[in-house]
């Protein structure tokens, strides 16, 4: 008995294995193809496109097209930028706005709460065509601030929505304790709350690094200028001109699966314990 | 507002929630009203004219742009139905698996298949182009060596396989975040519960489908909803790999890209603002009643369970 369950928990232990060893293999392949082949020549990527490049066959002139051509550079900068100010504004705006919804009472605070959290389910894409046009008016297309504008809005919902749920937790006696030595409701904010909702903050931070970095449609639509070109618009279209030149083409997808890669082998910890917390049940 | 005890109007609760409503408000709730109400005007002479819902009856009476419509609806349907089909399920093995109390290396494999989500539209829809490509010969050469080789077609330059490809990259793309939901439920799951199962004799895969199953349902509901409301607003990849005409002859069109060439003009078709703003209320009527299904229909009816 004893060793026909043993022999029963080895076999579903290899086909557990085995299943998720085939998925992840699938997951990574494609991934591991387009770096690999970037470092090759031409002629080694059509011979033996699954080789490792070696010797004879490794080659920088792809990453050397895109440096002439491409102004990753400034894309990368770009989109440094807005998603570092649209995580800025998220966070702080959000968790001003869950700290107003947790901690007072006041007349339409569940109605406010509603508003607030309506964006979570709505995407903001709906409104695209109004808000052209109102960039348009303010002289704000082709600008940085446009992007910033649309991503802190587009984040805010889900960010007070999971702030406040976490703010909610926060002892009151611990404020209240604040509120008697005299500090004003902005230093309990501050010194007293935000510290301790820190790990609420970096999941919210990460939930919405993400799709920010890489949107495609608001930068297209809002910023689509040369110099305000994000990462990923800026790959597609050099992309798109460069069709033919796979050795560019391989090369400028490496560049911008790097810094994602990068950030998210930094951060993986916290988004999976985010996700795993609750944090979005 | 100054409810608290009879004291002085609260300033402060003003500047805390002032700057996310008036952000919020003003780059994402009033456009969208805005939007709304621009799908009742239409331009003539560049002047905006009421015109009821005429944009309306022209985007599904008139042919010239019905028929692009339901084609955009259909395949989006279709883009959804694959993803439910073949998303969720891998999800949710995989997350089964994951979970086991005892498997060595998880974090390794939660950490791998989680990273294609990470990656830009962009990214995906052209490494996969590549790898599909028949000039490229990946994919071919690899279905030979499993013996499959006849097989192979250029399934992205076909219009009967294009939809279902994009769909399948897709899943491939964001099979980690129904597997990480499912994973964080199962996880939630008390042990105290399969205990009491394992002493009834319900283990292994019956305590899978008995026990664990039902106490996730709530979850596949929410994961059910956001690949709805995701899928209903999708536009990048299927702009990354295919354009914006989401060739081959609209095979892989639906209503984001619909919705871009409308509102926004592509190469020799200018841009049309209204009848843009028409088809992004469709969109949001869409997504609406899908939302409302699941937030009065499904989700009233999971029981949830407190831990």
């Amino acid at each position: 008995m004893s060793t026909a369950t043993a022999r029963s928990n080895l076999g579903n232990t290899i086909a557990a294995h085995a299943i998720l060893i085939t998925w992840t293999v699938i997951a990574l392949f494609p991934v591991f193809v387009i770096l690999i082949n970037s470092l090759k020549t031409r002629k080694a990527i059509f011979r033996e496109p699954l080789a490792l490049p070696n010797a004879e066959s490794f080659s920088l002139v792809g990453y050397q097209t895109v440096a002439k051509q491409g102004d990753f550079f400034l894309y990368f900068q770009n989109s440094m930028i807005v998603t570092v100010v649209s995580l800025t504004f998220i966070l702080l705006f959000g968790a001003m706005a869950a700290f107003a919804l947790s901690e007072y009472r006041f007349r339409g605070n569940s109605l406010m709460g509603l508003y607030l959290a309506l964006g979570i389910m709505i995407p903001i894409r709906i409104g695209t065509v109004a808000i052209l046009e109102m960039m348009v008016a303010t002289g704000l297309v082709n600008t940085l601030t446009a992007l910033i504008l649309v991503y802190t809005a587009q984040g805010l919902p889900l960010a007070v929505f999971i702030l406040s749920e976490f703010m909610r937790q926060v002892s009151e006696d611990l404020k209240n304790a604040g509120r008697i030595d005299g500090l004003s409701e902005y230093a309990i904010f501050f010194r007293l709350v935000l510290p301790l909702v820190r790990p609420a903050m970096a999941t919210v931070a990460v939930f919405n690094m993400i799709p920010i970095w890489n949107d495609l449609w608001f930068p297209l639509i809002l910023a689509p200028g040369e110099e305000t070109k994000t990462l990923t618009l800026g790959s597609q279209v050099f992309i798109g001109q460069f069709v033919t030149d796979w050795n560019a083409v391989l090369s400028a997808l490496s560049l911008a699966i790097l810094p994602a890669l990068v950030l998210y082998l930094i951060f993986s910890r916290q988004l999976i314990r985010g996700i795993t917390s609750g944090a979005v049940k | 507002m100054a409810e608290q005890t009879g004291k002085k109007f609260n300033w402060h609760i003003v500047v805390f929630l002032a700057p996310a409503v008036l952000v919020y408000t003003a780059v994402m709730i009033f456009p969208l009203f805005n939007t709304l109400r621009l799908a009742l005007y239409t331009e003539t002479e560049n002047i905006r004219q009421f015109v009821g819902l005429d944009n309306f009856r022209t985007l599904f009476g008139d042919p010239r742009w019905s028929e692009s419509f339901w084609n955009a609806l259909a395949n989006n349907f279709w883009f959804f139905f694959i993803h439910m089909l073949v998303q969720n399920p891998i999800g949710i093995l995989l997350a089964a698996i994951l979970s086991h109390p005892r498997l060595r290396f998880a974090g390794f494999y939660r950490t791998a298949i989680f990273i294609p989500t990470i990656l830009s539209f962009v990214i995906v829809g052209f490494a996969w182009k590549l790898i599909l490509s028949p000039i490229w010969g990946i994919a071919p050469s690899l279905l030979d060596a499993v013996g499959l080789k006849s097989l192979f077609a250029p399934w992205l330059g076909r219009e009967e396989y294009a939809l279902t490809t994009l769909a399948l990259i897709s899943v491939w793309q964001f099979v980690g975040i129904p597997m990480m939901l499912i994973y964080a439920a199962l996880l939630s799951i008390p042990e105290e519960m399969l205990e009491a199962g394992e002493i009834d004799g319900i283990t292994g895969a019956s305590a899978f489908w008995k026990i664990k199953l039902p106490l996730i349902l709530p979850s596949i509901g929410i994961i059910s909803i956001l690949t709805f409301v995701g899928n209903f607003n999708a536009f990048d990849l299927i702009y990354a790999a295919q354009g914006a005409l989401a060739g081959p002859d609209f095979a892989t069109d639906i209503l984001g890209t619909y919705l871009y060439r409308t509102f926004f003009g592509f190469q020799l078709q200018l841009g049309d603002p209204h009848m843009g703003s028409t088809i992004a209320t469709a969109m949001f009527a869409i997504i609406l009643i899908g939302v409302c299904i699941y937030l009065f229909g499904i989700q009233t009816r999971l029981r949830r369970y407190q831990f």
